[in-house]
Formats: structure tokens, sequence, C-alpha cells
């Protein structure tokens, strides 16, 4: 076992539930329904003010998100990476400096893992992001590598400045060279005499970037971003997991943990999933040499997959919270809801589902069982799905070098 | 004369259970108790005024909820408030504490290991995993591997169907867990000498063997697999201490119409015909039953109530080497207020919970070394609680009561047991914990030190062992308490075994008791009023 005690024995106060990020300061005030949740143990807001206007931030002026708690992992070392190669199921042999790549690794038995996103720093250099802790497997996936893994969630601290005015914001904060910086680029530039990393990146599908800093800078940070609102400029708003929630589904990204149960934490045999079965087979690479799964995911063409995280578009406007799947009204049971939304953008509901695919083929037809209540009197009602191959909602200012019109 | 329709010896929580569910299902039922209290190991003594010591049994978690129901323990007076955390002191000043919240207690672990922090996920989820498959079995009669009676072969089968719910990694992993030392095991999760040292030490407690000793990974999981209301692994305090729980069940056995009758101790259990038809007293009366069912552990049945010439020749030489060593001991403190341990911030929640002494593997397993020459350890393992700061009931108001659990013991030490030896003993235990509470020696009011000589002379477990016999490999499941005598059944026709030494095994779980009365009430051709596993998914 590699014994690499990454800890300094620092006193921590058992009180204090949730730690409060370096951020926090501001949050505190901008928070003001003081609606907290817990992510990665941090004292996290699922909503600032109203969950609409929140969303409506991301998609039609500016959203400012605190990113400090998803977990960050510095890897260098000569074998960094071979290592990461190895890890993720992606060919990232090719990644350049001031890159960004979506990755996803998994266990030996071709089991997801987590996703995330590998950053390449500088030359040698990387970062990786997960959504859960991944030391031990990191650790464990690095024996007999000449590499160094660090966790360092605590010791950058981060935002994401997402919606059409993004770019805008950034620029009248400070911020040069952005219109130059291409969808998963990286920029490393200076704002008030401090280092900050942007990158072109986001969870939201639409045109945002990510900022990160050593914590000792970021109310510095939060306070440039907010001057522009404050000058009049532009509209900026925080936003909660909970509007965030609402724009990943739209733009169809996943979520480890609530569309599917991730390897490490799954107790039932059967309830982990393959990147195959969570419909990112897009991001296998089979002709890399190896990496962790590969020999179990291969086996996946003679035993095929039986289970699709799909995403569904149920009609109506009843929402499909923990709704089962049916092959036809009142038919056979085939799958359930995972997580939903209702799309203020494109008025539907939304959601990430869990269905049968069998020979090869998804259902003919899904219809959804839904439970809903008026006035705490409960109702059922039937509501048919559609499969949706694309993402529900992309706009092309996402990718538009240099931002246009925003 | 009398003719009962079934006479239990012994009442231990088991005993009483198998009481209550056959006075539930409609048996005119008598349980014989040798004390002038119930409850056998799971009682609460007042041995000093003011104080109600959870004496032997100390903390509930393995209990199922499905008894609890069944038995409507609830209305019986029976409440269990869970208690929170664990905490393990260091050598070197500083500690590590098992917090209940999620968040602090990864940032605790996080404290002495970040890598720790993590791989404390892949250790919840693989014990929870093996914790889910032996659950499903604990309210269930072993099957005879070696019968082809349909109910055995079906039996076999179902358990079989349960270990292929297990993906093919997980067989292998569960295989070797089921034999490997918990030491070796922990250290493929762990780094950091405190955090292997704190998940350790559940898997000696009470068993004769050391952290580094194959087959010691599984008693983890034996402490593991209880829940208070679904929060797997942790445990609970009876209100009014341990006692509480038995005297619930008793309650519940009489309002069922079945008779209590302490100073009864059973000499023998008469054989007629190959078929047991009762029991005689120590005092010379006799009981005449329709069936015979003993609660004492399966030496003392067989070695100690029943008459060589009625039994086979094996099984007494099966009883005669049946592991049922005596490892632990136990002290029993009031204390005059509660005990300051600097080494915690100021109002740590932490001395709500167990507290441990022991910092490292080796001091685990130098503990072990003491306890195979015959000596109690030196520097013990030990595991303390003061329930009284959740419990007004056990002392009064502003002192509190402290049980301390204690391995190693030894049953026989050199030179043989005296009184200066107890003392000794319970001096060593006190002073390990003075070494991180600078004023518990001040506060000690009264202290009951039982080694496994009391245990054995007050509530009869043989050796004084908590479990009734040892929980290995070979004396669990259908090997338990013998091969061919795992399903409730005795030698003899109309004898019933229901105590520990049958499967699932120790701890207060009231399983033994209710398997043996879903057995007895099948063979009687009665209602079964026994309930059902509640299930998992």
């Amino acid at each position: 076992m590699v014994s690499i005690i990454q800890s300094p024995l620092v006193q921590h106060d058992a009180k204090q539930v949730l730690l409060p990020s370096p951020f926090h300061p501001r949050i505190e005030q901008h928070c003001l329904v003081k609606n907290w949740m817990s992510w990665n143990g941090y004292q996290t807001a699922r909503v600032y003010d109203t969950l609409a206007s929140e969303y409506f931030a991301i998609r039609s002026s500016c959203s400012v998100m605190d990113l400090t708690p998803m977990e960050k992992y510095r890897i260098s070392g000569p074998d960094a990476l071979s290592f990461l190669n190895r890890l993720v199921v992606r060919d990232v042999s090719a990644l350049k400096p001031n890159r960004v790549t979506y990755v996803v690794w998994c266990n030996d038995e071709g089991k997801v893992l987590d996703d995330g996103t590998i950053f390449h720093l500088h030359q040698g250099e990387y970062r990786l992001c997960s959504q859960h802790h991944q030391l031990d497997w990191l650790l464990i996936s690095s024996l007999g590598m000449d590499v160094s893994i660090v966790e360092e969630t605590h010791e950058v601290a981060a935002l994401a400045v997402q919606g059409p005015t993004a770019y805008s914001v950034l620029s009248a904060a400070g911020f040069d060279g952005l219109d130059q910086l291409k969808p998963f680029g990286i920029l490393h530039t200076q704002l008030d005499g401090f280092e900050v990393m942007v990158s072109r990146t986001g969870y939201t599908g639409d045109l945002g970037y990510e900022l990160w800093t050593n914590p000792s800078n970021a109310l510095a940070l939060w306070d440039a971003l907010f001057g522009v609102k404050q000058r009049g400029l532009y509209d900026l708003r925080c936003i909660g997991l909970d509007a965030l929630e609402m724009v990943r589904i739209e733009a169809g990204f996943i979520m480890p943990g609530d569309d599917f149960n991730t390897a490490e934490t799954t107790v039932r045999a059967g309830h982990d999933r393959s990147p195959f079965e969570i419909g990112l087979g897009w991001v296998v690479n089979f002709d890399k040499p190896h990496f962790t799964g590969k020999q179990a995911l291969l086996r996946e063409k003679d035993r095929p997959i039986e289970r699709r995280l799909v995403k569904l578009a149920v009609e109506g406007n009843k929402p499909p919270v923990d709704s089962f799947l049916y092959d036809g009204k009142k038919g056979r049971r085939i799958g359930t809801i995972k997580t939903q939304i209702w799309s203020p953008i494109l008025k539907a509901n939304l959601a990430m589902a869990d269905v049968e695919y069998r020979n090869g083929k998804l259902p003919v037809q899904i219809w959804a069982e839904i439970y809903y209540q008026k006035e705490l009197e409960w109702q059922v009602t039937w509501a048919q799905c559609r499969i949706s191959d694309v993402p529900f909602w992309t706009h092309p200012r996402r990718s538009a070098t240099p931002p246009q019109n925003c | 004369m009398k003719k009962y329709d079934a006479v239990v010896i012994g009442a231990g929580h088991n005993g009483l259970t198998n009481a209550a569910f056959l006075a539930k299902a409609g048996l005119d039922v008598v349980v014989l108790e040798k004390n002038d209290y119930v409850g056998g190991a799971t009682v609460s003594r007042e041995l000093h005024q003011g104080w109600q010591y959870s004496n032997c049994s100390y903390v509930c978690s393995l209990f199922r909820p499905e008894i609890y129901q069944a038995l409507d323990l609830g209305r019986h007076g029976l409440e269990v408030v869970p208690l929170q955390g664990s905490a393990t002191f260091k050598q070197d000043g500083d500690y590590f504490g098992s917090y209940h919240q999620p968040a602090v207690r990864r940032r605790e672990i996080a404290r002495h290991s970040k890598r720790d922090a993590d791989a404390s996920i892949r250790f919840d989820a693989d014990l929870m995993k093996w914790c889910r498959l032996i659950r499903g079995f604990l309210l269930r009669t072993p099957p005879d591997p070696a019968s082809f009676k349909p109910r055995d072969v079906m039996e076999f089968a179902y358990l079989l169907k349960r270990f292929y719910t297990l993906s093919e990694s997980q067989i292998y992993e569960f295989i070797r867990f089921f034999t490997m030392s918990i030491a070796e095991y922990v250290e493929e999760y762990f780094e950091s000498d405190v955090i292997l040292a704190h998940f350790s030490g559940g898997s000696i407690i009470g068993t004769g063997l050391g952290v580094y000793s194959p087959g010691t990974a599984y008693v983890l999981l034996h402490h593991a697999m209880g829940d208070i209301d679904g929060n797997v692994g942790s445990w609970g305090f009876a209100r009014g201490g341990m006692g509480s729980l038995t005297k619930a069940i008793a309650s519940s056995f009489q309002s069922h119409g079945g008779e209590l009758r302490t100073n009864s101790e059973v000499e023998q259990i008469i054989v007629k015909g190959r078929k047991a038809t009762g029991v005689v007293l120590a005092s010379g009366e006799e009981i005449d039953a329709q069936v015979v069912i003993s609660n004492l552990d399966a030496k003392r049945t067989f070695l100690g109530v029943m008459d060589p010439n009625d039994l086979p020749a094996d099984l007494l030489h099966r009883a005669e080497n049946f592991k049922i060593r005596g490892s632990s001991g136990k002290l029993n403190i009031a204390l005059d207020g509660m005990p300051e341990f600097p080494a915690l911030p100021e109002g740590s929640s932490l001395t709500l919970g167990h507290m441990h002494f022991t910092d490292t593997l080796e001091r685990l397993e130098r503990a072990y070394d003491d306890w195979k020459d015959d000596r109690w350890s030196a520097d013990p393992y030990v595991d303390t609680v003061i329930p009284s700061q959740y419990d007004p009931t056990v002392a009064p108001a502003g002192k509190h009561m402290m049980s301390v659990f204690v391995q190693y013991c030894p049953f026989e030490v050199e030179g043989g047991w005296t009184d200066a030896k107890r003392d000794a003993f319970g001096a060593t235990v006190i002073d390990q914990i003075a070494e991180h509470s600078p004023n518990f020696k001040q506060l000690i009011l009264h202290v009951e030190v039982r080694t496994p000589l009391e245990i054995e002379a007050e509530v009869g477990l043989t050796e004084g062992n908590i479990f009734q016999g040892e929980l290995t490999l070979d004396q669990l499941m259908f090997n338990r308490p013998f091969p061919g005598y795992a399903q409730y059944r005795g030698p003899v026709k109309n004898m019933y075994m229901c105590s520990s030494s049958t499967h699932p095994g120790g701890g207060v779980m009231g399983a033994p008791g209710t398997n043996a009365a879903r057995e007895i009430l099948r063979d009687l051709g009665r209602r079964d009023s026994t309930p059902r596993d509640f299930g998992d998914d």
C-alpha cells in the first residue's frame, strides 16, 4: 500500500458541521433565504433568492456559483500523463497544455466510479476535478508509477461565471484576452495583481467560464466581479445548486450519484453502471493500449448491456418525480426516472431515466406513471416520453469564439 | 401434577424471547431462572445505591427490530436511545473522533489521513455488502448441508441464492473476508495507525483471538450488522439499563399468560425413553412439560444439566471441545461527576459515545499476547461508555455511571484468581483510563470488577464467554453449536436449544430464541407466532 499521509494534523471545530468556503463571507450576504445544504462538506446554498431568478440569470444574463467544494487533485510527476491515460476511459494522451477535457473513469469491472475534467495546467502538470471523493482510488491506481497526487480542494478557490453575458462581465471586471479563449481552453492571467486561471468550461451548456485562484484572493475576485453590477453595467446573480440542476439537465449533463450509482458506493450487485449503460460510450476509447476497465468493457460486446440512462422529455406539465416507466400506458415496467426538472426555456418536463435496453435497442414506447397532488389531493396520470439523443438545449454562443452578441 | 406445554431453562434474553413467542402462540410456558432476578447477561443491577449497572451486556444494536415489534416491546416499556459517535485516545495526547455527523467524521478522518477519509467510503460500502447478506440469515434456521430433506435442500438453495446476489468479485471478497484477520482486512483500506486500531477493536470483543488472528474480520461484522432505526452499525442504550430489555420481554411473555419462576435452578433435564419429559430443580421439585428448552450454553446444557447416558458419545465429545473461552472482563463504575478528557475539545460530543484508549494494532495484539499467557492484558483494549449522559434513570442527578468492557481477561489466570488479583485487574483498567482523564480516579465512588470467573459464577456463561461460544467459522451457521444440531433440536426428542450457542450466535439479538420458537411450534403443529425478517430490498 502506498503510504502517503497527506494531512497536517490541524484541529477543526466539530461543532461547525459544514465548512465555509473562502467566498463564504460574501455568499452569506447574498444568500437571502438561507437554504443551505452540504456539498462535499461545504456549506452550500440550494437557493439564494428565488429559483426562477437564478435559472434565468444563467440562461439570459450572468450567474456566479461557488465551485470550491468540487473535488480537485493536483497530478504531476514523470508518469502523470500515463497515469491519467490509464485511469480514464478516454484517450487523453494528446491533451495539450492549457486545454481541458471531460473524462470518466471505471474500476476493473468497467463500472463508473465518477466523472470529471482534466485540466492540463502547465506542461506535465494536471488538475483532475471530480464529483466525488477519489483520493483512495487515485492512489490505488498510481501503484508502480512515479506520480504525485495531492488533494487540493481547499487550496483552490473557484467560481463558475456562466450565462450569455459572462464574457462581457468578465471583460468589464478587468479580464483581458478572453476573446480568443476557446471552449475547453485555459488562460493564465492576472486580475488586480493576483493570479487567476480562467477556463472556458462549465456545467450549464451555455457560454461560461470557471475562475480559479488562491483562497487568499477569493474575496477580491468576488468583489471584482460584483463591482460590474455595482457600476450598473450588467446584472449578476449568485445561483444555488437547484438552478444548476435545471440547466445541467437541459444541457444533457449527467450527475454521478444521482443519475446512476457510483461503483465505489454500490452495495447491491448490478446497481453500478458501465459508461455504455449511462450513455457515455462516446468517451470510451478502445484504441488505447490499456485503461482500467478496458477488458470488462470489451466483454460487453459478448454480454450486451441491459440498461441505459437516457434523456427523456415527458409530455405535459405534471412533474414525473421518481416515476416508474412502462412500455405502454399501464404496460410492463421498464425503468425509472432518476432526476427531472421543468425547463422554463423549453416549457417541458425533462428527465434522466434508467430504462431497459434489450438486444441493443431502446424501448419503442415509454410511458411515465406520474403521481402529483393539488392541495394535498393526490392524482395519478400517464405521460408519454420521448428519448432525446442530443442535449435538450444548446446555444451557438456556447462555442463561438470570440463570443458574439453577448 | 401440572404438566406445562413448555419449560424454558434460563431467563436470559433468548430464553425469555423464546418463551414469549411460545406463549404468544398459546402454549402454557414456564421459565425457570436460577438467580433471584431475570435477564441473565441482560440486566440492570443496583449494586451501589442509586446506580443501575448494565453489568454484563451494556449496549444494544443487534436486537432484531422484527422481534421488538412482534413482542410489542415498546409498549412493555423498552426504549433504545441511539448513542452518538466514538473516539480513540492516542498516547501522544491527540485523539480520533468518529463523530456522528458524517461531514465532521470525514474531516476528522482526514485530519489523520486524507487518504483514509476517502478509503472509509470503500470500507463502509464493502462492510455493508456483507452486512446485507448476513442479516438475511439471522431470523432463519440454518439448513443442514448434509441433509436431503426438502426443507433443508430448499433452505440451502435460498442461502446459495442469497449468496449469488453478490457479484463475482464480491463472492471472492466475501470468502476472503470470512477467513481474514481484522488487521489484514483494515490494512487494505487505511494507513493511519489510530484509524486502523479504531476500526479493529470491535473485532476482538468477546473473542479469544487477536487482531492478527484469522477469522477476526467476521467478528467485526457481527458487531456492525445491527442497526437502530435503519442506521446500520449504530448502537444504543436501553433506557434504565439493559435490564429494561429483558424486563420488557418478560412483561410481554407474562401478558401472554407465561409464568416466570426465579430462584429455580434446574439440576437436570429428565429424559424417559429418549424423550425429554421435564426437569428436576435443585430443590428436588419436578416439573413436567411436553417440551424442554435449554437457554444455557451448549457446554452447560450437555455437560451440566443432562445425564450422559441420555446423550450420544459423539455429542458429549463435541460439547467437551466446544470453544467457549473466556476472554473479557467488565468494570461498572459509579462516578461522583463527569470525568474530564483533556485531549478532547471543550464541550466535545465524543464522551457521548464509545471511548477507547488503544491507538495501534500492535498494542491490540500485545494485549492478546498477555491473555495467551494466562494473564490479563497489562495494556487492555477497553470499550467505555457513560450512558448516564443520556439516561437520567441509571445514576443520581449530577452523578454518572460508566461501563467499561475489557478485552482481554482470562478465565484461568496464572496461579488462579484471588480477590487481590481481581482488584489488580480492575486497577490496571482504571489506570489506563486515568492516563487520559486526570480527575477520573477521584470521582470513583464504587467499582464492580468482573472477571470471566464472576461472569460464569453469576450468569452461568461457561468460562464467562459473552457469546456462549466463539464466533469462528467452525462454530457458525450450520456448525453452531455442532454440525447436525444447528436446527435448535436437541439429541433427544422434545428437547430444544435456544441460547446464543445456537445460530446466529452471541450478542443481545434475540434471534436464537426466536428461531428456536419457530422450530418448536412447527414440531408441535402450532401457529407460528415468530416474525419474518423485514428484508432489505
